[in-house]
């Protein structure tokens, strides 16, 4: 592959449930720290949920605050912090060679609810239906703001792809580098969905919303008493450049993206089928040019649904036989599933483990689902192993949309 | 209401609408968009704060009657002064 369409992450922004930054992140997951908290919503009452407590006016004003959306303000901290820690020289960046790729699981949801409600209290005189609503609503709303607060002027847009969206805005950033549309991507996913009762409530109906006594305990992946999924908010978004460019400025490497496939069940709308999830992760093998027992850590999507972790599993199972080397881990155990954000958050996570050779676990695993066991399947205590050069990063979503992603420690 | 109490009123809600702006020196003679970064969404924040908290609707051909807080407050005061 020439270095032209080899792409390496070197920035990294982020909010999770139980971290603003990388290392606080990184942290929380090797100390077994869980971001998920009671929480409260319009209709739906008191549930549990992750929140993040990011600094909104670190890199907006009040007012922009007040105009734009969650996940705007979300996505506009994350890029602001990827492109801090990539140590670019921003003001001297040509901003029209920058693209925003962010990836959304829904988006417009939260003020078109708010909406109606407002006007609920109105007898539904839409004359106090808010100006604001379109802009804040568009598709391209969480891109469109960062190019807005940061001043890029390259081409911003959001990749609507579900559960797997964190990948898939990798993805796409990826390939735009490659075909030398952008020179800078910042590319990821973001979440606001904690904010629209409509997705607890959709979840509820299809008795998938987690619930349980102690908030930290309800996001449970593999574990037999698992009952659904924890709801989050978030955001991870990447600076990704093409080799050439990030060794021409030096820049500290995290990895390189080495392997990426997404594909389509065709079968159902909410049901997995781990027969594509298979052929999902082998395409991505496949372009990687790695064989299974070359992936070091495994991020697993499992999001703590009866089913859906039985059939990932299954999945892994088949792929990964006979793989002595390959662990897997699990990061909504800690932070709930953060929709949008997941892929990309659930990545980050796991990228210090190139560095500190630590496979942090799942965590809530009280009685391992025999249906879920794993072999190396990393429960509640963090694992030292001898080598970590490769992370595959699995995000699945609803109408059988499939990504895995692969990176790779890159050595000069 | 007094014509303090209307321009008070109309100071809170543009306090709210452009929160980190200094609302507290205004000139009332003086053009608001001079004094303030306000653009046009701000604006119709303004025509829908009034509408919500005062009851008052204001038509597109009276915006320019909001110019001014001065300007402001002998337009409202017909609607609000009952109030």
């Amino acid at each position: 592959m020439s270095d032209l369409h080899r792409i390496v992450i070197t920035g990294i922004g982020l909010t999770a449930p139980n971290g603003n930054d990388l290392a606080t992140f990184r942290a929380n997951l090797l100390a077994g720290v869980s971001g998920v908290s009671p929480y409260a919503i319009r209709y739906v009452g008191d549930t549990v949920a992750g929140q993040c407590d990011f600094d909104a006016l670190r890199y907006q004003k009040r007012k922009e605050l007040r105009k734009g959306t969650r996940a705007g303000a979300i996505s506009i901290y994350c890029a602001n912090e990827a492109i801090a820690d990539s140590g670019l020289d921003w003001e001297n960046t040509n901003k029209s060679r920058v693209g925003i790729y962010i990836g959304t699981t829904e988006h417009g949801n939260v003020e078109t609810e708010n909406e109606v409600y407002n006007i609920s209290q109105f007898d539904y005189d839409l004359r106090f239906w808010t100006h604001h609503h379109n802009p804040r609503t568009v598709s391209n709303n969480p891109a469109g703001e960062v190019t807005i607060n940061m001043g890029v002027t390259g081409p911003h847009y959001t990749i609507g792809a579900a559960c797997a969206a964190g990948n898939m805005g990798l993805i796409q950033g990826l390939q735009q580098l490659q075909l030398g549309e952008v020179d800078i991507a910042l590319a990821g996913g973001v979440s606001e969905s904690i904010h629209t009762f409509g997705i607890f409530a959709g979840f509820k109906s299809q008795n998938a919303l987690a619930s349980h006594e102690d908030p930290a305990k309800a996001s449970r992946p593999f574990d037999t008493d698992r009952n659904g999924i924890v709801i989050s908010e978030g955001g991870a978004v990447y600076a990704l450049e093409r080799l050439e460019d990030a060794m021409g400025r030096g820049a500290t490497i995290y990895a390189e993206i080495v392997g990426y496939a997404a594909n389509s069940d065709a079968t159902d709308f909410v049901l997995p089928n781990p027969e594509r999830q298979r052929e999902c992760v082998l395409a991505a093998l496949k372009r990687a040019g790695l064989a299974p027992a070359d992936i070091h850590i495994v991020s697993t999507h499992a999001t703590g649904t009866k089913m859906g972790d039985i059939q990932e599993c299954a999945a892994m199972r088949d792929i990964f036989a006979g793989c002595p080397d390959t662990y897997f881990n699990n990061t909504k155990s800690y932070i709930g599933h953060a929709m949008g954000a997941a892929g990309a958050l659930e990545l980050a996570g796991n990228i210090p483990a190139l560095n500190d050779g630590i496979v942090h676990p799942t965590i809530n695993v009280d009685t391992l689902d025999p249906e879920c066991a794993l072999p190396n399947l990393v429960v509640n205590t963090p694992v030292k192993v001898d080598k970590i050069d490769t992370i595959l990063n699995n995000s699945f979503g609803m109408l059988g949309i499939n990504s895995t992603l692969i990176i790779k420690r890159f050595i000069s | 209401m007094t014509r303090e109490d209307i321009a008070q009123a109309v100071i809170d809600i543009i306090t709210d609408v452009v929160p980190d702006e200094d609302c507290s020196t205004l000139d009332p003679a003086v053009a608001l968009r001079e004094q303030l970064e306000l653009d046009s969404m701000d604006f119709l924040d303004i025509v829908m704060e009034l509408r919500k908290q005062h009851g008052v609707e204001v038509p597109e051909a009276d915006y320019p009657a909001l110019a001014t807080l001065n300007s402001c407050v002998d337009y409202l005061e017909p609607h609000m002064k009952d109030k």
